[in-house]
Formats: C-alpha cells, structure tokens, sequence
C-alpha cells in the first residue's frame, strides 16, 4: 500500500493564470481515511487531480511511495489512486452502467471471472447492480454519481479519491456512500474525500484537511478541527463544526465533534 | 394563489408508469415551499413539470390542470411560460450556456434576451453578481470555475432575470457552507419581493431555514405536506428517504442512550 507525499505544490491555471494551489505539503500514509475541506474554489479538486496525474505541478512535487509521479504515466499512476469525479457526467461514457463499471479494471489488465467479480462486488456495493443493463443516462443524477462510484471501485486502486460523493444523495445514498469508505478503508487502502457536510466528515474520517487560498490552514483529528479552538480558523474559511461540536462547547463538554460522541460525554462516558 | 397544481399526473416518453400522480399544490405570491423526497421520488420530474418543460420540451404525458395567477396555462407556448416561471437545473453544466466567454455574458445573457435596454441589462448583471458575491468572477471563463462557482453563477442568471415565479432544484448541492448561506438569503429576500418559489432540495437543514410549507413525494406521489417544522420532525422521513434535521437526529441519539433531557434540549435550541 503506498504512501502519498505531497511537497511544495503550487498550481498555476495556464488560461486564467490563478495560482489554485500556493505551497501544499501533505503526507498521507497508506490506509488513512481523509476528509479534505474548505471553499468552493480554496483548491481541493486541485489537489486531488494531482495525485492521478491529471494536473501536473506547476511548482513542488507528488511521490507515491518515494517515486516523484512526475515520472510516471496517467495510466501508471491509475493503477494505483483512482479518482471519482464531482460530476459523474465527465466521467460516464459506455452504453450500459455493467460496460461502463467494466471499462477500468479491464484496463488494468483484468479479465474472466476476477473481472466479474470486481465489478459484481461494486456495483452490488453501490446498489446499482438492478441497473447493470440500464444505459447510464437513463440513471437519476443521483444513481449515476453511484455509478461513477462503482466504475471506479471495481479497479480496487490501493487509494480511493472521491470529490464530493454526497452530493445529492438522499438519505439511502448517503449510507452506501459511508459503508464504501468503511470497507475500502477496512481493506487498508487510503480514502481521500472532498466534501461540504461537516457531519458526514466528522463521523466518517479520521483525519481532516481544511484548506484556504490554495494552502492548508488546518490538518488533524476532527476532535482538534472542530474543537472550540480551530473555530477561528474554521470560520476564516466559512466553515461552521458539525452541530454535536456547537451543543457540546454549549455544556462545556469538551471537543465532542459526532453525535456519537457527545452522547458519550453526556454519559460520563 | 400564483401557481396552483390540480389533479397533476405526468409520464415520460416511453416510460411504463407514470412519473408523477394526482399532485395538488399551491405557492402563494412571497411564499417558500419545499420539495424532500428520496432520490427519484419524482421531485425533478415536479420543477420541470411546474416549469412548464414538462410536456413542452421534454414530451411525455400530463394529466390535471396547471393554473398561473388564475389563468389555465395548458395552451401556453414555452417562451410566453418562462417570461413568468424561471427554473434552476440540479447541475450548473445543464444550466450554463456554453456559449459566453465571461461570467459577466453569461449572467446577462438572459436578460438580453428579454430586450431589455442595455443599461437595464448591465445593472441587473451587476446586482446579481454581488447578491451572491461573485462579482470578482465577472471576467472568469464560466466554464474553467469550480462546480460551486458555477452553481451559483447560474444561480445569479436566474436572478438577474427577475421571475415573478421561480422554481430550483437542488440549488446548493454543489456550495461550501457559505455559498449555501448566501443562496438561502438570496431566496428569502425574493420571496419577501414577492416571488413565489419552489425549491427541492437534499438539505433539510437548509428546508427548515428558508421554507413556509414543505411536500414530501415518494414514489411520485406526496406522502407528507404541511408546515416545515411539522413535515420535518415526522418520524416516518426516514421511510420515505429523506435525511432527518440535524437537530433531530442529535435528539433522537440521545434518546436512544437513555442520555436525553432538558439541558440537552436547551442547548439544542439556544
């Protein structure tokens, strides 16, 4: 399982010249689960475009285990971090939703009955598996998002990147969404999400990256993100904590950033 | 009364049953109402049909009558239904021209189709750029934003047409917090201008905030509707699919650890 380092990286857009990303440093060791958050425009999807190779640094560099990704192809690096898209609509592409999950492991070189089962296990992992025969746009807006999910799934990449999955999905959605990360990440691969729901960050990683203009301003535990302490910081990007952080600071409980832990303290537990 | 819905069905193109059946709804002139629903409950297929796109764009079936301030709008053509009812799409991409080299053009490209005087055109732009605080994107290339900018890009087109009705689907699923803040003040301040606006949405924090009444659809029919805070704090949300109040939820974990209780209720609501 690899490690992911990022040095130094500063992205500047050719056409419009804005510099999205202003110095980042970032290591992710293999298995993390990590939220990234911050503005719309502070740079995220940036980043993790980076990490597949999609964008390259303008300054800095990107390692996968101690290799600069510089060196190394689209294809190469797509073996290793695959990368769901915010707009499943940039991504799917086949005539079924059972082609398009097939399309990426294919790729990777997979074939007979490990390809079905890959991608068997992902479509049913995201529950679109009624759908395999469907064309993908005749999937809801929501439904298609968890089949660009699956697509990407199915190549079992060692690091997961999902930019903003909950979006959109109802309650049902948002739970499949949740059980995906928990199983990826009980597999020891690395997830890496991008998301506005400070719920669903704080109850579902362990480790949260909040980003401002192009720099991380804060990186760590969502008990110390969303602790009463980083709120300054948190606001300066116009974040607001999970409400549990809210109620909790309101008895003097302490940093208690999910439900489930500030049912705890409210225990004496 | 400014839109009302009567015995509403609708089917689309092709399609084995019906998308939508017997929906009777009613937006009042200033008033916010809410559509939650599960994913496919129908609450896209509604905002077209409210808009009017459905059957007149889209194809498909409808059944029922729809009524603007009054009048049956059943023989009304496209273009003489979106001069008073304005729709926001789920996804900025659909919404956004493709056509405009700045944000600024895209913003003032519809009401330059309205022949509006250029003077009037330009300072409806404006006005709607720094609504939802945006005007330092003016010269951007709309298509090289980020999804979130572009949302609410496309929000501001909407604005800047001035609708007497208006009509948004899910128009925050892509903002930051800020962005979402910013959209929900943009509504209220329209509705208290007046318009009249139907809104679905996945957040129901957000629902809460902003809306007079809310409908639940499920299965294309609506299963629930009422007062906000009544529709929002009933226990069957959960079967229908939709996410429950945060507040709620936080509630209900309590309870369910034997932890619940007045400071815990007071702290909830301070």
């Amino acid at each position: 399982m690899p490690e992911l380092a990022v040095e130094g990286l500063v992205h500047v857009y050719r056409q419009s010249a804005v510099r999205a990303l202003d110095g980042v440093d970032l290591h992710i060791a293999a298995g993390e689960r990590v939220a990234l958050v911050g503005q719309n425009g502070s740079g995220k999807t940036t980043l993790v475009r980076h990490l597949n190779g999609l964008l390259r640094p303008s300054e800095g560099r990107v390692t996968v285990d101690g290799t600069d990704a510089s060196g190394m192809t689209v294809a190469q690096l797509a073996s290793t971090v695959g990368l769901v898209f915010q707009d499943p609509d940039r991504q799917i592409f086949a005539g079924s939703v059972r082609a398009e999950v097939e399309f990426g492991p294919r790729n990777l070189g997979r074939s007979g009955p490990d390809l079905r089962s890959a991608v068997s296990h992902a479509l049913a992992a995201t529950g679109v598996a009624a759908y395999e025969r469907a064309n993908p746009y005749d999937l809801g807006q929501s439904r298609r998002k968890l089949l660009a999910l699956a697509s990407v799934l199915a190549m079992r990449t060692p690091v997961l990147v999902l930019d903003e999955p909950t979006t959109g999905q109802d309650a049902r959605g948002v739970a499949r969404v949740r059980a995906v990360i928990g199983e990826v990440s009980s597999e020891g691969r690395t997830v890496i999400a991008i998301s506005h729901d400070m719920r669903f960050v704080s109850e579902a990683f362990e480790r949260v990256v909040v980003m401002r203009g192009g720099r991380v301003v804060l990186d760590g535990p969502p008990s110390l993100v969303f602790a009463v302490s980083a709120w300054d910081a948190l606001r300066s990007t116009y974040l607001e904590p999970p409400l549990a952080a809210i109620v909790g600071d309101r008895l003097g409980l302490g940093s208690t950033p999910t439900d489930a832990a500030l049912v705890d303290r409210l225990g004496g537990r | 009364m400014t839109i009302a819905l009567d015995g509403v069905g609708y089917r689309y193109a092709g399609a084995t049953s019906p998308a939508l059946l017997d929906i009777d709804l009613e937006l009042r002139d200033g008033e916010v109402v809410g559509l939650a629903g599960a994913s496919e409950a129908g609450k896209s297929t509604l905002c077209l049909v409210v808009s009017g796109l459905a059957p007149r764009t889209v194809g498909g079936q409808i059944r029922g009558r729809i009524t603007l301030d009054g009048e049956d709008v059943d023989a009304w053509p496209m273009h003489r239904l979106s001069q008073r009812i304005a729709i926001g799409f789920q996804n900025p991409s659909t919404q956004l021209s493709q056509v405009t080299d700045s944000v600024f053009e895209e913003v003032a490209f519809g009401p330059m189709n309205l022949a509006l005087p250029r003077e009037e055109v330009a300072a409806r732009t404006w006005a709607a750029l720094e609504t939802l605080r945006i005007d330092a994107l003016a010269e951007r290339d709309p298509r090289r934003l980020s999804g979130g900018q572009q949302q609410l890009v496309a929000i501001a087109g909407l604005l800047a047409m001035r609708p007497a009705h208006l009509v948004l689907d899910e128009p925050t699923a892509q903002l930051d917090p800020a962005g979402t803040h910013l959209v929900a003040e943009a509504i209220t301040r329209l509705a208290r201008d007046g318009v009249s606006i139907l809104v679905a949405e996945q957040k129901v924090d957000l629902l809460a905030a902003i809306c007079s009444r809310v409908f639940v659809l499920d299965g294309g029919r609506v299963v629930l509707d009422g007062w906000a805070d009544e529709v929002l704090a009933d226990r069957r949300l959960a079967e229908f699919g939709v996410m429950e109040l945060s507040t709620v939820q936080l509630s209900r974990a309590a309870a369910a650890s034997g932890v619940a209780g007045d400071r815990l209720e007071r702290a909830l609501h301070a």
